[in-house]
Parts: structure tokens; C-alpha cells; sequence
């Protein structure tokens, strides 16, 4: 049978594991504008992206190139002041096509991740 | 005066010098989060403690022979030396209803050390494979609740592979991954004997052997969170998109004195949720033959991210290199 101490313990283990005060945690992709893998009637004129954790604005860095592999965007790309979860870089007028957003950032512990993904302008207005 | 961000940059800069290992920890490799699988060993190198496995598992009765279950409970604490060098401890408590001698039996396992290192990963194909060495110390745990009283060698390859290279056409299975070994399990003693009184009173010796066994496994899961960040965002509410479905297979093939070809296993199909600084999972466990049972089991399981958790103390390497 478990104690009321022995349980006490392990309630008081669990929230030293969970305290928020010593721990960040990689910076995952959360949601982008355009949403991944999306189509999009109206060419955006910036694509935003915002992870879980907040960011280091000198080591996180996002690219949007087309399907010829050119950069369509007018970088850098910056933090949010108000965010620092939010990193958004402006872009060119976009044609109908397909777009890769490519980013690379570093959490405020210093953990690097990275990943892609590409969203799609139609024809039709 | 500086700018925060000039000391923001600094301040990065600095913790980059200090800790570059960080970059690799927690089961990525590129774009892929690995997440720790419940029933086989994972591939990677990483600051982590499973606390607890929780395992059970119940036999019908046939004959004279009572039904039993088995109850398992283990932690693991890994810790990286080197940032693609680790160590790994693990711990378990057995209950046995009933044990051999057909009594209710409970006690600790054997405790097991073993050095895992991650000798090659690829971001682009998402890609990581290590070899790894471990040691059941015989006699530590109590000889009752299953642990056995001689030494373990359990040398080991593992790998695991992300589809995220997959051609656009077929971006769906993007979110596929698997992991998996192929261990050796190499007991140092080839035969138990047992003395005991049998029912004339006679003194009779009782040969158990111990024989080699390949034992192997691996884990196909698909990783909804993959499917939302880099594939495409399907509108998943909050819990449902840090879900991984996963089915592990784990198989023992025995090689020799007299159990070659008894091969024993499970199939266990399973969930994890993962989140920030830990992850759960829970799964079925399935015999693939009535050698390994004839009763589903469950296992589940508490893991923590502990370079997550203590980025700047216990969650990053020893050393840097």
C-alpha cells in the first residue's frame, strides 16, 4: 500500500520534473499563415510561423523559395518583439505556384531545429 | 547601450560555444522527432528517464497448472557523456502470481548498464543508426521474482528511418517512420541446476538451460505531428496533433541447447502522446503464439525529455566531445 508520504513524494517528484521555472523545450513548427500544405486563393504578402517555444532572433532564420529554387521573399526574416514565438518574413508578389517555406531556428536553451514545408498560390482570384 | 537582441545574440552565441551538442539531442534527425518507444530500445542518444513502464500480463490455467499474471514495474535513466555517446541504467520490480515454486513472488530484477552510441545520423534522410552494449548484472536482483543469478551480455545494432525524403506524390506516408534492433542476448552460464527432494524423498537434479537468443524488434509508427508541420495542417485540435499511432513487433528466437526454433514474441499496437518535456504512451500487448501466451497484456509508460526539462544541467552531455 502506498503512503500518504511515499505518495506526497512522488506527487512533489512529478512537479519538480514539470516546473515550468528550469525548463524550455525544443522549438516545434505550432501553426503558419499560409497553414502547411495549403492553397490559397490570393497571394499572401507574408508568411508567418509560430512555434512552441520562444526564439533566439539572431540564430532563427525562414526562407520561402519558389518551385525554381529562387528566394521569393524580402528578408530577413525577424522575430516578433511582441511574440518571440512568431518569426514572419515579408514577400514578392507571388505568381500561381507552388512555394517552400524552409526555416531554422534556435530555442532560447539552444536547441536547434528545422524543417520545410510548401503551401500553393492558384490561379483563380 | 547594447540592444537586447545584441545581447540576446551574445548570450546565444556563448551558449552555443559552450553546449553545440544540444543541437542533436532528443531523438531528432532533421526534421523527425523520434519519440522513445515503449517495448524496444530506441536508436538514439539522448538525456531521458522512463519512469515508469508499467507492464501486465495474465495466463489461464490448463490442467494442474493454475492461471497466473506477471506485473512489472521498471525505470530507465539514460544520460549522454558525450553527446553521441550514452549511458543507460534500468531498474524493474517483478510480481509473480504465482512464481515457480507456487507462491505469490515479488522482488527486483537484475539492474542493467549498457553504452549506446549513435555513430551515424542524416538530417536529409532523416536517418540515425547506433550500436550499442549492455549488462544484466547477474545476482543483483532477488532469484524468486525471476532474476536470474549469472551475467547477460546483450551487444546491439539499432536504426531508424524517417520517410520524409519520400517524393512528393507520395507525401501522405511522409509522417511513416521506423525503428528497430537486432540484439544478441548472450547469457554467461549455459545451464542452471537445481536440487530438490521429490515426492519419494529422493534427491533429483534439475538441468534449466540458458540458451543464446537473437532477439529483434522494431516499431513503424506514424507521427501526426509530422503530418501538421511539415506535410500538411489538417486542422487536428490540440491533443490529437502531438498523437503517434505505432505497432511494435518483439521477437526472441532462440539459437540453441535444445530451444532452437522456439521462438517467442508479442505484437504491440499502441499510442504515444508526445509533449513538450515528456510523453505517454500505451499499448496492447499481443503473444504471436501460444508459447508466448495466450492473454493481451497492457503496457504504458511516463517519459520524460530531460535535455528539455534541464537544458543547461542533467539534460545536456558531460562532455562536449
Amino acid at each position: 500500500m502506498v503512503s500518504v508520504r511515499e505518495l506526497g513524494a512522488a506527487v512533489a517528484l512529478t512537479a519538480l520534473l514539470l516546473g515550468a521555472g528550469v525548463a524550455w523545450g525544443h522549438a516545434f513548427l505550432e501553426r503558419a499563415d499560409p497553414r502547411v500544405g495549403s492553397t490559397v486563393k490570393a497571394a499572401p504578402s507574408q508568411v508567418r510561423v509560430w512555434f512552441t517555444e520562444a526564439l533566439e532572433p539572431a540564430f532563427s532564420t525562414l526562407e520561402v523559395v519558389n518551385q525554381s529554387g529562387d528566394r521569393v521573399d524580402r528578408g530577413p526574416a525577424r522575430v516578433d518583439a511582441a511574440s518571440p514565438v512568431l518569426l514572419q518574413v515579408s514577400l514578392k508578389p507571388l505568381a500561381p505556384g507552388t512555394y517552400r517555406v524552409k526555416w531554422r531556428v534556435l530555442s532560447v536553451d539552444t536547441h536547434v531545429t528545422e524543417g520545410d514545408f510548401t503551401f500553393r498560390v492558384s490561379e483563380g482570384r | 547601450m547594447a540592444s537586447p537582441y545584441l545581447a540576446a545574440a551574445l548570450a546565444a552565441a556563448l551558449a552555443l560555444c559552450a553546449w553545440p551538442a544540444l543541437a542533436s539531442a532528443h531523438g531528432l534527425a532533421g526534421k523527425r522527432f523520434f519519440p522513445s518507444t515503449l517495448t524496444i530500445e530506441d536508436p538514439f542518444v539522448a538525456d531521458e528517464l522512463s519512469l515508469p513502464t508499467f507492464l501486465h500480463l495474465k495466463q489461464p490455467g490448463e490442467g494442474d497448472v493454475p492461471s497466473s499474471q506477471f506485473t512489472n514495474i521498471s525505470g530507465e535513466f539514460s544520460k549522454r557523456i558525450f553527446p553521441n555517446l550514452g549511458l543507460t541504467l534500468e531498474g524493474e520490480w517483478n510480481l509473480l502470481d504465482p512464481a515457480d515454486n507456487r507462491r505469490t513472488e515479488s522482488g527486483f530484477g537484475n539492474l542493467e548498464v549498457s553504452l549506446k552510441y549513435q555513430f551515424f545520423t542524416s538530417a536529409v534522410h532523416e536517418a540515425i543508426l547506433s550500436v550499442a552494449f549492455g549488462w544484466e548484472a547477474g545476482g543483483t536482483g532477488r532469484r524468486k521474482a525471476g532474476a536470474e543469478s549469472f551475467d547477460v551480455f546483450k551487444p546491439a545494432i539499432l536504426f531508424g528511418k524517417g520517410m520524409g525524403d519520400l517524393p512528393e506524390a507520395l507525401r501522405w506516408l511522409r509522417p511513416f517512420a521506423v525503428t528497430g534492433v537486432v540484439e544478441g542476448v548472450l547469457p554467461t552460464r549455459s545451464g542452471n541446476k537445481t536440487f530438490v527432494i521429490n515426492d519419494n524423498g529422493d534427491l533429483e537434479v534439475e538441468i534449466e538451460k540458458n540458451p543464446n537468443v537473437l532477439h529483434w524488434g522494431f516499431a513503424v509508427m506514424y507521427s501526426l505531428p509530422y503530418l501538421q508541420s511539415f506535410v500538411k495542417d489538417i486542422g487536428l485540435p490540440a491533443v490529437i496533433n502531438r498523437l503517434i499511432p505505432l505497432v511494435e513487433i518483439d521477437i526472441n528466437n532462440p539459437l540453441d541447447r535444445g530451444f532452437a526454433g522456439k521462438t517467442t514474441g508479442t505484437v504491440n499496437p499502441g499510442i504515444i502522446w508526445a509533449g513538450k518535456y515528456f510523453q505517454l504512451g500505451l499499448e496492447a500487448v499481443v503473444p504471436i503464439n501460444e508459447r508466448t501466451g495466450k492473454n493481451v497484456g497492457i503496457r504504458g509508460q511516463i517519459h520524460f525529455f530531460l535535455d528539455d526539462l534541464f537544458p543547461t544541467t542533467i539534460g545536456r552531455p558531460l562532455f562536449k566531445w
